[in-house]
């Protein structure tokens, strides 16, 4: 039983560290359907987190009782919109002004790490309180599971016992990929990321789709730093705590294949990587030199989803199967006039 | 627009003959007066350091220290030149993110997206690191050094010739390869300090034997010197050696070199080879010229950043300085804003963002030009 339980608490961790990776790589995978490879995600990431608690912040401070529904409306709200609007300067610089997407992208996420560290650091003394950065009751919303969660044993702790923007990132997924597999627009998309030239002729508007998908996959990768900030952390920012995750997202689209469905397997296994030296380390206490090992394995265990992506994108380019691609012009600016 | 509203039928059938005419149009230009491009480039920049004086005016004023922009733009020049302490370490970090920048340069004139250039440089000051803590006590510096020099250059480039060869060999995405390589290489590190560092506290100290030669009592002398020569090398191998040529044909197009007898595959290794040995050179001198010890911080995003520096001088090293300069300033500029108003120090990556959004933005205006219905009906009907 006490395996058994074990068992579940890991899976419940694993699900946990999951989900902001789960909100990224989505937001990326809409992103590079349509050709762009934003590599701005970790700095949206951050956007859409700071942003979210800039919103909830003023809002706490400017009501003496914070209603829980307008708690989470402005929160969520600010997020998006703070997301949206880094994802819009990528958009108008790689579609409209055509510039190099790469450049573009590590530009954003400049910005957007900094402005997240900067006021992530600097708003309390900004708006005249000072101290450290700490949401008094918005988070708490977030985190609110269903209130007979804990009555239902480990299967009911396993499904749900976590706030509803866990469930929101596996529905956003499930609905991405439906969109893309079987709508009409989503297959547009596809044709737009494939050869924008041939979209262009079948009169698919190429422009908007471009603008919609990156617009679109900047608010749900948001999503995930928002997440991560109002349910993980509990609404307390440390500078850089949200690490290389924004970086990970992008590799669970490789190692999902440009899937979402796949992607929400990526980020469960990359979540269960990420926390999974934790669980393994007692075996390692019987060792005779454990303590000075544990670190040296701890670090080890830290490469694994960078190597497994590696494993990944080096696998899927050399079987070369069609239905396992990168999106043909994937990077590459679209000019009509030059074809 | 509401013209067809307005007028009578007669416009309607001559607009069935006639195709529709937008209202404006975007064309490539030929080539630009290199005045009038550096016109627009310098305008940008003029632009974005306005927006960036209005954002920190507001900032200071919302904490109630307001600074004029004059003050602001002071107090940036104070901190990357305030002392000739200031003024060397400033021109130190230019030189060290023109170093990486030089090494990122052939790859992407190849339009191989090489952004791994962190993970180099930082594999090439392991390597450092591992020759100042092993070799350092058993041989003398002058043996040392060139080990420890030659070592730094082979790693650096072992480590991008592995996307580079998946890359040719495979057509691995070598964005996304390089990009998972940079982590990997700083768990390396870590764990390589986990194994010298008993206490777990992670931080590797000051090692102290095998330091780079310090020239006329000037630490940062060395670097610079360095890395001014190799601009030089850089500038001549991209415009006059053969190599250099046939890297900007594979860039332009890949069909192209094929046909006229390039071993594209070859250009390919090679040229990452060459970009990750420049890192390895970075990485020396970041760990025995500067820091004397390693972390997965040495190199401090300047892998990242050293790719804007290079797009932002058209690939062009002499150019490098330049952009090297206006990026490092800004840093080191609103790192003394931060810590004058005690604010974070993350305020000068948000500068740098907006500056690096218009640089990017105006080069739309020098590549392409707009026509308009009226002007072009002026110019070429």
């Amino acid at each position: 039983m006490a395996a058994f339980s074990l068992i579940i608490a890991i899976l419940c961790s694993a699900i946990i560290q999951s989900i902001p990776l789960l909100y990224g790589a989505t937001g990326e995978i809409l992103t590079e359907k349509s050709g762009h490879l934003n590599l701005g995600i970790p700095g949206i990431m951050y956007m859409g987190g700071i942003s979210g608690v800039i919103g909830a912040y003023i809002y706490e401070k400017s009501v003496t009782v914070p209603n829980p529904f307008w708690s989470i409306f402005v929160a969520l709200m600010s997020a998006l919109i703070g997301s949206g609007l880094l994802a819009l300067i990528y958009s108008f610089l790689t579609v409209t002004l055509r510039a190099n997407q790469n450049v573009t992208g590590l530009a954003i996420t400049t910005f957007g790490t900094g402005f997240g560290d900067f006021f992530g650091g600097s708003l309390t003394k900004i708006m005249g309180d000072g101290g450290n950065l700490q949401l008094a009751a918005t988070p708490k919303y977030f985190k609110a599971s269903l209130p007979f969660a804990n009555d239902l044993g480990p299967v009911g702790k396993l499904l749900f016992s976590y706030g509803f923007l866990t469930y929101l990132a596996i529905v956003i997924a499930i609905v991405a990929a439906i969109f893309l597999k079987r709508t009409r627009a989503g297959l547009h998309l596809r044709a737009v990321g494939e050869n924008p030239a041939t979209a262009d002729a079948a009169g698919i508007n190429v422009t908007r789709h471009k603008y919609l998908a990156t617009l679109i996959g900047g608010m749900i990768a948001g999503l995930g730093g928002f997440y991560f900030i109002m349910d993980y952390t509990g609404g307390s920012w440390t500078n850089g705590g949200m690490g290389d995750r924004g970086w990970l997202a992008i590799a669970i689209v490789i190692f999902a294949t440009w899937k979402p469905i796949m992607a929400i397997l990526g980020s469960f296994v990359f979540g269960g990587l990420y926390i999974a030296y934790s669980y393994v380390s007692p075996m390692f206490a019987s060792l005779p030199n454990a303590n000075t090992l544990r670190p040296v394995i701890q670090e080890a265990f830290n490469t694994l989803p960078y190597l497994v992506t590696i494993i990944v994108l080096v696998i899927t380019s050399m079987r070369n199967k069609k239905e396992n691609q990168p999106p043909q012009s994937l990077g590459l600016p679209y000019f009509r006039e030059e074809r | 627009m509401n013209n067809s509203a307005t007028n009578d039928k007669n416009i309607k059938d001559q607009k069935q003959h006639k195709v529709h005419d937008p209202l404006f149009q975007i064309v490539k230009r030929d080539g630009m007066e290199w005045y009038k491009a550096l016109g627009i480039r310098l305008g940008a920049i003029l632009i974005a350091l306005v927006v960036c004086a209005l954002v920190l005016v507001l900032l200071t004023n919302m904490l109630g220290t307001p600074y004029n922009p004059i003050k602001i733009y002071k107090t940036m020049f104070d901190g990357a030149f305030g002392s000739a302490r200031k003024t060397w370490v400033t021109m130190q970090d230019v030189a060290m993110l023109l170093c990486v920048s030089l090494a990122v340069t052939p790859a992407f004139k190849m339009k191989f997206w090489n952004i791994g250039a962190e993970g180099q440089t930082l594999i090439g000051g392991l390597c450092a690191a591992i020759c100042m803590r092993y070799l350092g006590p058993a041989l003398p510096d002058f043996l040392t050094i060139p080990i420890m020099a030659v070592a730094c250059i082979i790693s650096g480039a072992l480590w991008a010739i592995i996307p580079a060869f998946f890359k040719a060999k495979f057509n691995t995405n070598e964005t996304l390869f390089t990009l998972m390589l940079n982590y990997v290489a700083m768990q390396i590190i870590r764990i390589f300090i986990a194994i010298w560092v008993p206490t777990g506290s992670g931080v590797l100290s000051r090692i102290d034997n095998a330091h780079l030669p310090i020239l006329f009592g000037q630490k940062q002398l060395l670097n610079i010197l360095v890395v001014a020569i190799l601009t030089v090398i850089m500038y001549i191998y991209m415009r006059y050696s053969k190599q250099g040529y046939e890297i900007s044909v594979v860039g332009e197009s890949e069909n192209t070199a094929k046909y006229i007898g390039i071993n594209v595959k070859k250009v390919i290794i090679r040229t990452m080879a060459i970009s990750g040995a420049v890192c390895g050179i970075a990485g020396l001198l970041l760990v025995a010229g500067r820091d004397y010890t390693v972390s997965a911080a040495t190199a401090g995003g300047m892998g990242f950043t050293a790719i804007m520096v290079s797009w932002l001088a058209k690939f062009n090293p002499f150019v490098m300085p330049l952009t090297s300069f206006l990026i490092v300033f800004l840093e080191r500029g609103a790192s003394e804003m931060a810590s004058r108003l005690r604010l974070n120090e993350s305020i000068s990556d948000v500068v740098t963002g907006i500056i690096i959004f218009f640089i990017i933005g105006c080069e739309f205006f020098v590549n392409y030009k707009i026509l308009f219905r009226h002007s072009k009906h002026n110019k070429e009907v």
